[in-house]
């Protein structure tokens, strides 16, 4: 039980594996964890060698930087060399992998790229710089969402002419159904997404125990939320219950933000579909600028290849994102594909899974093998 | 990028923009509070912070525990507070 001892509460982390594992006898049990925070979480602190062997996490599709596929990210390059563009989107954009390379490598062939904290800041640099077109590259689930919804609304009243957004906002149910519905993987139940809960709330998720009969937990960050949460799932599934439980209440409140879920509402509409890297098409899974917006519209505004673009044959990100492989089993994991040279998307964000296992995970499984630990301590 | 980090509200800058100062780490920037419209935000308050848009108020021990998380992130963490630093909300 090495690793208990980098909890803040040692004692309630060994009282909780202990009773996980009591709980899960000698069945089998397969938790996704929907969030790439989560997967963090997770590999930085070692949780799935504290488990028993019995109890296996599993990654899901919520990394927002690792689900853009590389089609949207050619766009957003094109968008970039336009002459007239400043081109402005969060540092983990930078170094997508697009067919014809990355932001970084635009920008020192001569593209205005400019990495920004915040879309606010991107209409900042619009109002300062009005020969100039400002376009934000938008990505996030529903926890980021809001904040470009305010940042239209904001460019509305003070009728910025020069401003733009590019985006590729997607939801959280879609990829949940998908994956639901996808034959590769027999879930035992869900670790439900924190930060993106605080804005939707739980009861989007209720179709996952009503329709498919599995259980789902909305979990905090810290290690002993993780441990908590896989404790409620193995608890109602030994009680006979199948519902959505809510352990980060905390934060997350059942019917969630709802300031910004009428702000969303406003500014955004659903596409009809949506291509996510790994997953394929999913129809009504993104947002696009709202028609009353469209004035601050990029795909609008300016004419891209908007080509659909396959994975590198090598990659396997799509597996890894479905659950179906661990990082470490894809082909060019740590060898051809590295945080310094990515090849897909997992290994560039901090919070995909490849990244999060190659900077931590590893050497918690190299250490658990060498040992030969694992949980019933 | 999904980070959330816990900020202190130290000044409502300007309650009509729903603008608000917040203190992350010793670092003060403007932030949107529109989001918490309804939650009637007073100085001293403390909130999870996103993308310079505060997302959740929370308590003060929730924001202990969120900032020893994220402190244990280690580069992931100093890249969020510079890119907070480098922002220039107003």
């Amino acid at each position: 039980m090495k690793f208990v001892d980098e909890f803040r509460d040692p004692a309630a982390a060994r009282a909780l594996v202990k009773s996980i594992t009591e709980l899960a006898g000698t069945d089998e049990f397969k938790f996704m964890e929907v969030c790439g925070g989560h997967t963090h979480t997770i590999y930085r602190h070692g949780i799935e060698h504290l488990l028993p062997q019995t109890v296996e996490l599993v990654h899901g599709p919520g990394c927002p930087v690792c689900v853009i596929p590389m089609g949207r990210v050619d766009d957003a390059m094109s968008l970039a060399e336009h002459p007239a563009v400043i081109f402005t989107t969060f540092g983990d954009m930078m170094r997508v992998p697009g067919s014809r390379g990355n932001l970084i490598e635009a920008k020192a062939r001569g593209a205005d790229v400019r990495f920004v904290y915040s879309p606010l800041d991107a209409l900042k640099i619009a109002v300062d710089n009005p020969s100039k077109e400002v376009v934000f590259f938008a990505v996030g689930f529903e926890t980021t969402a809001p904040s470009t919804a305010v940042t239209l609304v904001r460019a509305k009243q003070l009728g910025v002419k020069n401003f733009t957004v590019f985006c590729n906002h997607v939801t959280i149910v879609p990829p949940i159904k998908a994956i639901l519905d996808s034959p590769d993987l027999r879930l035992s139940g869900f670790l439900g997404p924190g930060h993106v809960s605080t804005v939707v709330g739980t009861r989007p998720y209720r179709f996952v125990s009503e329709v498919y009969s599995k259980p789902m937990v909305v979990a905090g960050f810290e290690p002993l939320d993780i441990l908590a949460s896989v404790h409620m799932l193995l608890q109602q599934i030994r009680d006979g219950r199948c519902e959505i439980e809510n352990q980060y209440t905390r934060v997350v409140k059942t019917e969630g933000n709802t300031q910004a879920l009428k702000l969303m509402a406003e500014t955004f509409e659903l596409r009809p579909h949506f291509e996510w890297r790994g997953l394929g098409f999913i129809s009504q899974s993104a947002l696009k600028v709202h028609s009353n917006y469209s004035e601050f519209d990029a795909e609008e505004r300016f004419s891209m290849p908007g080509i659909r673009v396959a994975d590198p044959k090598a990659c396997q990100c799509g597996e890894v994102l479905k659950g179906v492989i661990k990082p470490w089993e894809c082909k060019v994991f740590g060898t051809a594909c590295t945080p310094e040279t990515p090849i897909g998307t997992c290994m560039v964000s901090p919070e995909g899974a490849c990244a999060a296992y190659y900077n931590f995970g590893r050497l918690h499984r190299e250490t658990s093998l060498l040992v030969g630990q694992r949980a019933g301590v | 990028m999904c980070l959330g980090i816990p900020g202190q509200v130290t000044e409502i800058v300007d309650a009509q923009e729903h603008l608000a100062k917040v203190d992350v780490n010793g670092v003060r920037r403007i932030i949107s509070v529109r989001l918490l419209a309804d939650e009637g935000l007073l100085v001293g308050d403390w909130v999870l912070v996103h993308v310079g848009f505060a997302m959740s108020k929370i308590d003060e021990i929730e924001a202990q525990l969120t900032l020893d998380q994220v402190q244990k992130m280690g580069a992931d963490y100093v890249n969020e507070i510079d890119a907070f630093n480098s922002s220039q909300i107003a």
